[in-house]
Formats: structure tokens, C-alpha cells, sequence
């Protein structure tokens, strides 16, 4: 009985290591965005600013960048015209130094709500922070994605690229099992992509509208019935960061269209 | 790769014994014995129906098409990511088809393929579904039934 334990035992050694040699990483070179995977028609609405529905987010985030609070100065006081945010949204999420921890943009803007503007922060999902977030990733678009080069983050990124690799839910799937190894097939009628957030917030064909990556994200833990991470959670910063720095030196779409 | 093939042929080879030997994992769950790589008897001894047991495989909800084609002309989308289930029953008998719903983990620890009748040994289940298995005794037993009718292999 002993014997015959530890020839099992041995034997799921074995299988544990074969099962890190599948779940590879994808190599820089063979990195794709999301957008390579879908329609020719979903690409030109994504190319054609006239054409993407996300631009319209983009839009009324104009509007709010210069809207003043009754008390208290607007985004556009601080900080001038939109175009001062180039290169900012492909640096998040990014290490808050108050907070000592990193905020996603969702957060930052939210920040500056409380903080500079004395206003509540605006709710997950609401229009007013798809709008602004959209407006602040337009600015970078086709920019290179540059976040997890802070050094303080790698512990972050660490932990995000742990949930990643770690099945869960019940069907007991890693995100690493569809997205890395395979990512060229479909599920259902899904292309399944490489999962890299090259175009958030994003605008959906399926939910009619703008949403987040962190909408997305919730979408494919309840997709495997796992518990999704609330909006706040650490945990869900740190998937965030580990997708980001996972998509490195990839040009910004925002705002993306998806199907 | 030379490893993992000798992995997969170790496998074989010993998973007669480790199924011998593994125990039943829910208790809440019905036990049920392992023989080789099948479980031969039913599930709490229920009759599966192949009627049934085709209406969940085209089930969304039972995310079988999710990964898996099969004769299923009338439903658009299947997935890719797992063999075709056309001629299944004519590559498989009953038993074996049994455990590889039951917990196809048991043949393949690497497997994507859930483990249909299991409830613990996973993490972060959702509320709705925790606790619970993905299919019951008698779900199986209908799938089983279904599954040994696809003997055509197209
Ligand atoms: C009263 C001035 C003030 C207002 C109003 C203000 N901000 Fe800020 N914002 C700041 C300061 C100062 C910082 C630098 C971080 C800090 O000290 O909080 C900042 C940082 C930011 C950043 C991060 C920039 C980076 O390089 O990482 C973003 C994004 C941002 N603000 C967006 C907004 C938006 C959107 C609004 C309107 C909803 C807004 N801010 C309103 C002062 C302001
Ligand atoms: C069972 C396979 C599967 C698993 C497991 C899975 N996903 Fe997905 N994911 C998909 C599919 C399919 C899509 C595309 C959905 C669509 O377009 O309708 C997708 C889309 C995405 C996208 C959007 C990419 C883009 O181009 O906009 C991201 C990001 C993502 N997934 C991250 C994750 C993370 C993180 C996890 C783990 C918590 C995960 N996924 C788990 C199948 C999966
Ligand atoms: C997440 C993907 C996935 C889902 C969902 C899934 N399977 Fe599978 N299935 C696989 C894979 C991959 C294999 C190939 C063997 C392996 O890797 O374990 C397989 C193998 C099989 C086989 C053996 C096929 C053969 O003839 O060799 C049968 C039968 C089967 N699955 C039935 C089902 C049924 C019925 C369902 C739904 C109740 C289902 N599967 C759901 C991935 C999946």
C-alpha cells in the first residue's frame, strides 16, 4: 500500500512538471492583440474614428474634463487639455505613492475626485468614469504599453501572474489554460485570444456599450464559476498589472471594439 | 517533449493502480468504485436516458460545446479545443466514458476537461455553484447513455 503510494506520488511529480512545460508563456514575438482575431468588419469600426462606438465615450469625457464641480476646480483646470495625458493610461495600473500600493486608471481618476476635487468617487462601471478613462486612453493611443517598469510593482505583478497560472472555479480552469495554451482556438464560437488589454475600457457589441477591463476580467471568472474579485479587491489590481506588464511594448487601442 | 511522452506512457501504465487506489473524493457526493480507468457501475444505480443525456451535451449550460464538435447540425457554435465526441462510444465503453465525466483528472491531471461529478479539492467556486457538482448522478447516467450511441465516427 505504502509502495504503491509513493509510485503515485512520484508519478504526479511527473505530471506536475509536464503540465508546467504545456502551460508556456507566449514569446514576445508571437504576442497578438485581440483585434487580429476578430471580424474584418469589427476591425474597421475599430480603425475608423467615425465609425467606433467607443468614441462616443470618449466624447462625453471631453465634456466631463472640463465640467465644473459647484465647488472646486474641473480635470481640465489642473491639468490643461486632455492631450497633457498622453502616455499616462499605458503606464497603468501604476504605483501610488501615498497609498504605497498600485491604482489602476479606474482608481486614479477617483483619486483625484476625492482628493483634488472633494467630490464622491464615481461608481465602478458608471458612465461618467467609462467616459473619462476612455477619453485618458485615447491620448495614448498607439503609444507602447509601458507598464511594470517601476521596479516597486514586480511583487504585484508576481502575485497577479500566480492568479493567472492558478485553476480555479468550478471548472477548474487557469486563465493560462485558455490564453496561453490556447488561444488560437475557439470556445464555442469565441475566438479565445491572447488576452492582452490592449484596448480598455473597450467597447462591447455584446454589452451594447463601454466597459472595463476589470468588467471583462469578472466575465471570464464567472465563465469558469469562480468567485469574480470585487472591483476593489487587491487581487484585481494585481491581475490588471500582470496583464499590462504581460503586454509590454504592444501599441494602445483604446477605445477597442470587441465583439 | 521526450518527457512528456514517457510521462503519458508511465501513465498508462500505472493508472490501473492509482485509480485502484484513489479515494472517492465528495462525500456528499455517491461513492463509487474505480476499476482500471472506468467506473463500470452506474451512478447510484440510475438508468440513464440517451434523449436526455443529448439535450444537456447541446446544453450551454453544461458547457460540453464550449470545448467540444460533435453531429450536432442544428448548433452554430462548437468548440475546438477538445476531439470531436462523433463515434466516442465506438473509441470508449461505457465504464470508461463513465469516468471521464465523472473526473477526467483521474486519466490526465493536465486535462482542461472539468471534472463533472466532484465538488471539493477546487478553489474560489462561486456562491451559485459551490458545493456542488456540475452534473447529478442521474445527468451522468443520461450523458453516459447518449455518448455510448455515438458510433459513428462523423
Ligand atoms: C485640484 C487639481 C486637480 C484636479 C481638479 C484634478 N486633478 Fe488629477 N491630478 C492632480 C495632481 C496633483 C496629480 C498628481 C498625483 C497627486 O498628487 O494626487 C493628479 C494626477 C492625475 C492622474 C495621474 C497622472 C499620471 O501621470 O500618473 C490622472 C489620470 C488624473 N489626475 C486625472 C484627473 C481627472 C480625470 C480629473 C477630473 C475628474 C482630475 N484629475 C482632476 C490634480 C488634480
Ligand atoms: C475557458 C477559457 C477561458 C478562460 C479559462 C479564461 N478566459 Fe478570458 N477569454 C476567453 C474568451 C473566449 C474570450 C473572448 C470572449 C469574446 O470575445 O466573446 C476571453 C477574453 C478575455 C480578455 C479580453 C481580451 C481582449 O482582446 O479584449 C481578457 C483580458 C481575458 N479574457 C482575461 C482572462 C483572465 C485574466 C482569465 C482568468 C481569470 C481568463 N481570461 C480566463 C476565454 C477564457
Ligand atoms: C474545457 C474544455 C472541455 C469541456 C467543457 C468538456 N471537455 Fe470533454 N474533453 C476535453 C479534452 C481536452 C479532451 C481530450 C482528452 C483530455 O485532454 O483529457 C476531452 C475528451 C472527452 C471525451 C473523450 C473523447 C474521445 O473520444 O477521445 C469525451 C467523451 C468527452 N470529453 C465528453 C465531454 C462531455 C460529455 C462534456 C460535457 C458534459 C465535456 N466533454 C466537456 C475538454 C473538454
Amino acid at each position: 500500500m505504502k509502495r504503491l503510494r509513493n509510485i503515485s506520488l512520484s508519478l504526479l511529480a511527473v505530471i506536475a512538471f509536464t503540465s508546467l512545460i504545456e502551460a508556456a508563456e507566449i514569446a514576445p514575438g508571437e504576442r497578438r492583440s485581440g483585434a487580429s482575431f476578430m471580424s474584418v468588419e469589427t476591425q474597421a469600426m475599430q480603425n475608423d474614428a467615425t465609425a467606433n462606438p467607443g468614441m462616443l465615450g470618449v466624447l462625453d469625457g471631453e465634456v466631463l474634463w472640463t465640467r465644473k464641480p459647484a465647488a472646486g476646480r474641473a480635470c481640465a483646470d489642473c491639468h490643461g487639455d486632455a492631450s497633457s495625458m498622453r502616455g499616462v493610461a499605458v503606464r497603468y495600473p501604476a504605483f501610488d505613492d501615498k497609498l504605497n500600493r498600485p491604482v489602476d486608471l479606474e482608481q486614479r481618476v477617483n483619486l483625484c475626485r476625492v482628493d483634488h476635487q472633494q467630490l464622491p468617487p464615481l461608481a465602478d462601471e458608471s458612465r461618467d468614469l467609462l467616459a473619462l478613462t476612455a477619453l485618458i486612453g485615447r491620448q495614448s493611443q498607439g503609444m507602447p504599453i509601458e507598464t511594470g517598469a517601476d521596479s516597486r510593482l514586480q511583487a504585484f505583478i508576481d502575485k497577479g501572474r500566480d492568479a493567472f497560472m492558478r485553476r480555479q472555479g468550478q471548472l477548474n480552469l487557469a486563465c493560462t489554460n485558455c490564453h496561453d495554451d490556447n488561444w488560437d482556438k475557439r470556445l464555442a464560437g469565441s475566438a479565445i485570444t491572447q488576452a492582452h488589454p490592449t484596448g480598455y475600457p473597450v467597447y462591447r457589441l455584446e454589452w451594447q456599450g463601454l466597459g472595463s477591463l476589470k468588467r471583462r476580467l469578472r466575465n471570464c471568472m464567472i465563465g469558469v464559476r469562480t468567485q469574480p474579485y470585487s472591483a476593489d479587491a487587491p487581487e484585481m489590481v494585481e491581475l490588471e498589472l500582470y496583464l499590462m506588464s504581460r503586454a509590454r511594448g504592444m501599441a494602445s487601442e483604446t477605445p477597442a471594439v470587441r465583439p | 517533449m521526450v518527457s512528456r511522452r514517457r510521462a503519458s506512457t508511465l501513465l498508462s501504465a500505472s493508472v490501473a493502480t492509482l485509480l485502484l487506489t484513489a479515494p472517492v473524493r465528495a462525500s456528499e457526493l455517491v461513492p463509487y468504485a474505480v476499476i482500471g480507468d472506468a467506473i463500470p457501475l452506474p451512478l447510484a444505480g440510475a438508468v440513464g436516458d440517451a434523449s436526455a443525456g443529448r439535450a444537456i451535451v447541446v446544453n450551454r449550460t453544461y458547457t460540453c460545446l464550449l470545448c467540444h464538435s460533435g453531429p450536432f447540425t442544428e448548433q452554430r457554435f462548437q468548440g475546438d479545443l477538445a476531439p470531436s465526441l462523433a463515434g466516442t462510444g465506438s473509441r470508449w465503453s461505457e465504464g470508461q466514458l463513465r469516468l471521464r465525466l465523472v473526473d477526467a483528472s483521474r486519466l490526465n491531471a493536465a486535462t482542461i476537461m472539468p471534472s463533472y461529478y466532484r465538488a471539493d479539492g477546487l478553489q474560489r467556486v462561486g456562491d451559485a455553484w459551490l458545493g456542488k457538482p456540475i452534473l447529478s448522478a442521474q445527468q451522468i447516467e443520461d450523458v453516459v447513455a447518449y455518448l455510448t450511441t455515438l458510433q459513428n465516427p462523423s
